[in-house]
């Protein structure tokens, strides 16, 4: 009996001991030397860093950030789950006294809302949000664009005119990187078309691995990708065809299969709200810079792709970039050939964001 | 679908199925000797991660597969604890261990998400069988753990039904007293099946970082460990079953992409669910089968008390 006893207690103790451990441990930074000059900003991570994807990408602005600004000092929580949890952590970063307070997922937008009302003198920024405050700015950027620029590397470089885009959740975001990706193949390979499939996770590198399994036995030759882990990556590095992959550069993950990324570049971006913001200029907005501000890039290309393809490829970049031509642009023609923006014509940013239907070359459907 | 789209269907089915293998198999013998595991997702995940950090550290694979069935053990050797020695609620400490063992990897892996990973378990184009048409392809081209897999589901087979340890094992399941009557320890018995069970759990586990994803992330499991809880039972206990139903499972999750690449008009969302539908049916069908065939081990899920008769 007294063993019994005994034991329970050291397995409580034992849990209790990891449990501490483990928020312990969530907490990244750092020596809490804490000068009056400081200026704190927290960071609330859907993911871990590590993920190279993602939560990666917002790591990275993060330390830009650091860099360029030297009294700036960071805070992150990571793997802070949406919804009530969420809340708490938002107000504990406030709390730890952050002066601004980021977030980098679509489900903190209401928690963030609340406690923004609560701390009026503290500025929340909210990535992918819809909905903004007096001191709630939303931010995103234009992938829409460097995924076209990948789509005309993939189509060039397709022998089969078969390329597979593996992507998460049928939502807009992910619709209008397929469509952008798709007009970008259509534009240096009009008979190539793109074949979608769902996985419903941003994050199960097995299932990713099995939708690219599934497109390759499919036979295509060429891989894209929207979801958060290098599955499709090493995907095709095994069966030894290209693939185009997404976030962050992913060439280390498959060296002789990728042959470039859409990336993200958060760090600019957080340098200058957070510059205005110590300066007293900063003002709520709803943002969506493009490749011009440098938000979204591509990654570098492959030594495989031709030299011409790659001068096309940059003097499409240059086109965005000076502001001359965007993605969608007309004319454009909707999956089933039907003319869905007519020459001369473009889409709004309400319609890009809110967009439900596929181009003309996708093979896939949206229920 | 042609010839070449069921091939691919059926190789793709044998690995998805393999990580289920693994465990399903595990936590036969575990039930077998009366100690229901719930903990098998938790097991899984500790040795997908112990699994992964050793093999990046030493960069030796095999190292990392033992080094994941340990971690699978460790676990189950706090259930096996708290289970036999503390007699408490097997139900109870299973669900803490899925969370415990989660939440463990998750903190033990946290600077290892991601990492590539050098050394790994490759398909291996086995000579001459590897060329057959159709068999070929389909059984001969797959990574060792593949066939690791396999060879431990026989040998747990034939353990648990061709020796006289095994007997120990049922009968221990079925009928603690009396076995402990005939001279059987009964801890000792269970706890061997137990940790054994976890060390499946960490291989199945390990299959995923090591082979088949291969790399670390968080709940890389997916759910899958409660999979191979579900196929225990549509193994009906049997661990040659377990076999042909892990690469049941293996299929359908294979199926759902392969129905939207041969381009059905059918719901991604469906699709997703079908394992899980799946799962329901196949716990259903067996439950009123169980009316008929004997399977489920006597005594399982209690605790055995020498006092109490």
């Amino acid at each position: 009996m007294k063993w019994r006893k005994l034991g329970v207690l050291l397995l409580v103790l034992a849990f209790a001991a990891t449990m501490v451990v483990g928020c312990g441990g969530s907490q990244d930074t750092s020596a809490p030397d804490q000068t009056e000059k400081e200026f704190k900003v927290g960071f609330i991570y859907i993911g871990a860093p590590g993920d190279a994807g993602w939560t990666y990408a917002h790591d990275e602005g993060r330390k830009y950030l650091e860099q360029q600004i030297p009294g700036v000092k960071t805070v992150t929580l990571e793997n802070v789950p949406e919804g009530a949890d969420a809340e708490r952590s938002i107000e504990q970063l406030v709390q730890e006294g952050c002066q601004v307070v980021v977030a980098n997922s679509f489900g903190y937008g209401d928690p963030m809302l609340e406690v923004a009302k609560r701390y009026p003198d503290v500025t929340f920024l909210h990535c992918s949000g819809l909905q903004t405050a007096e001191n709630v700015s939303t931010y995103f950027g234009r992938m829409y664009q460097p995924r076209y620029l990948s789509g005309m590397v993939a189509g060039a470089m397709t022998k089969n005119g078969k390329i597979g885009y593996a992507a998460a959740y049928p939502i807009p975001e992910v619709i209008r990187g397929i469509n952008a990706f798709t007009l970008g193949v259509k534009a240096v390979n009009p008979d190539a078309t793109v074949k979608v499939v769902w996985s419903n996770t941003w994050v199960d590198p097995t299932l990713e691995k099995q939708a690219a399994q599934s497109l390759i036995d499919a036979g295509c030759d060429v891989l894209a990708q929207h979801a958060d882990t290098p599955a499709v990556q090493q995907a095709a590095e095994d069966a030894g065809i290209y693939s185009i992959g997404y976030n962050s550069d992913m060439r280390k993950f498959a060296p002789n299969a990728n042959l470039t990324s859409p990336v993200w570049n958060w760090g600019p971006y957080y340098v200058r709200v957070i510059q205005s913001v110590i300066d007293g200029t900063w003002k709520s907005e709803a943002y969506w810079g493009g490749m011009a501000d440098g938000i979204v890039d591509l990654a570098p290309i492959s030594d495989k792709v031709p030299t011409e393809i790659v001068d096309q490829v940059q003097a499409k970049k240059q086109e965005i970039i000076q502001g001359e031509w965007d993605v969608f642009f007309g004319p454009i023609k909707a999956q089933d050939g039907t003319v869905k923006v007519p020459e001369g014509q473009a889409l709004t940013d309400e319609e890009m964001l809110s967009m439900d239907w596929f181009v003309y070359g996708v093979e896939g459907t949206i229920e | 679908m042609d010839l070449n789209s069921i091939v691919a269907l059926l190789a793709v089915a044998i690995v998805a199925g393999t990580p289920l293998l693994f465990a399903a198999v595990g936590e036969v013998m575990a039930e077998r000797s009366g100690i229901l595991n719930l903990g098998v997702e938790g097991m899984m995940l500790v040795g997908a991660v112990t699994g992964f950090i050793v093999t990046v550290t030493t960069e030796n694979h095999w190292l990392g597969i033992l080094a994941a069935a340990a971690g699978g053990a460790v676990l189950a050797a706090i259930h096996a604890f708290i289970c036999i020695t503390l007699k408490g609620n097997q139900v109870v400490s299973g669900l803490a261990l899925t969370i415990f063992g989660t939440g463990t990897a998750s903190f033990l892996g946290k600077n290892y998400v991601g990492l590539p990973l050098t050394n790994r378990f490759n398909p291996i184009d086995i000579p001459v069988l590897g060329d057959i048409p159709v068999l070929g392809p389909i059984l001969f081209r797959h990574d060792a753990m593949v066939y690791l897999s396999i060879v431990l589901a026989l040998a747990l087979w034939y353990i648990m039904f061709r020796t006289s340890w095994g007997l120990s094992i049922r009968a221990v399941g079925e009928n603690p007293a009396a076995a402990d009557a005939v001279g059987i320890s009964v801890s000792r018995v269970r706890y061997l099946a137990v940790i054994v069970g976890g060390m499946m759990a960490g291989l199945g586990g390990a299959y995923l970082s090591l082979a088949y994803a291969p790399t670390w992330q968080e709940s890389i499991t997916a759910g899958r460990g409660w999979i191979a809880v579900a196929l225990v039972i549509f193994a009906l206990w049997n661990p040659l079953r377990a076999i042909l139903g892990s690469y049941l499972f293996g299929g359908v999750e294979a199926l759902t992409f392969r129905i939207q690449t041969a381009g059905f008009q059918i719901s991604p969302f469906f699709l997703s669910m079908l394992p899980y539908l799946f799962t329901i049916l196949v716990l259903v069908i067996v439950t009123i089968r169980l009316r008929q065939e004997a399977g489920v081990p006597a005594a399982l899920g209690f605790p055995y008390d020498r006092e109490e008769r």
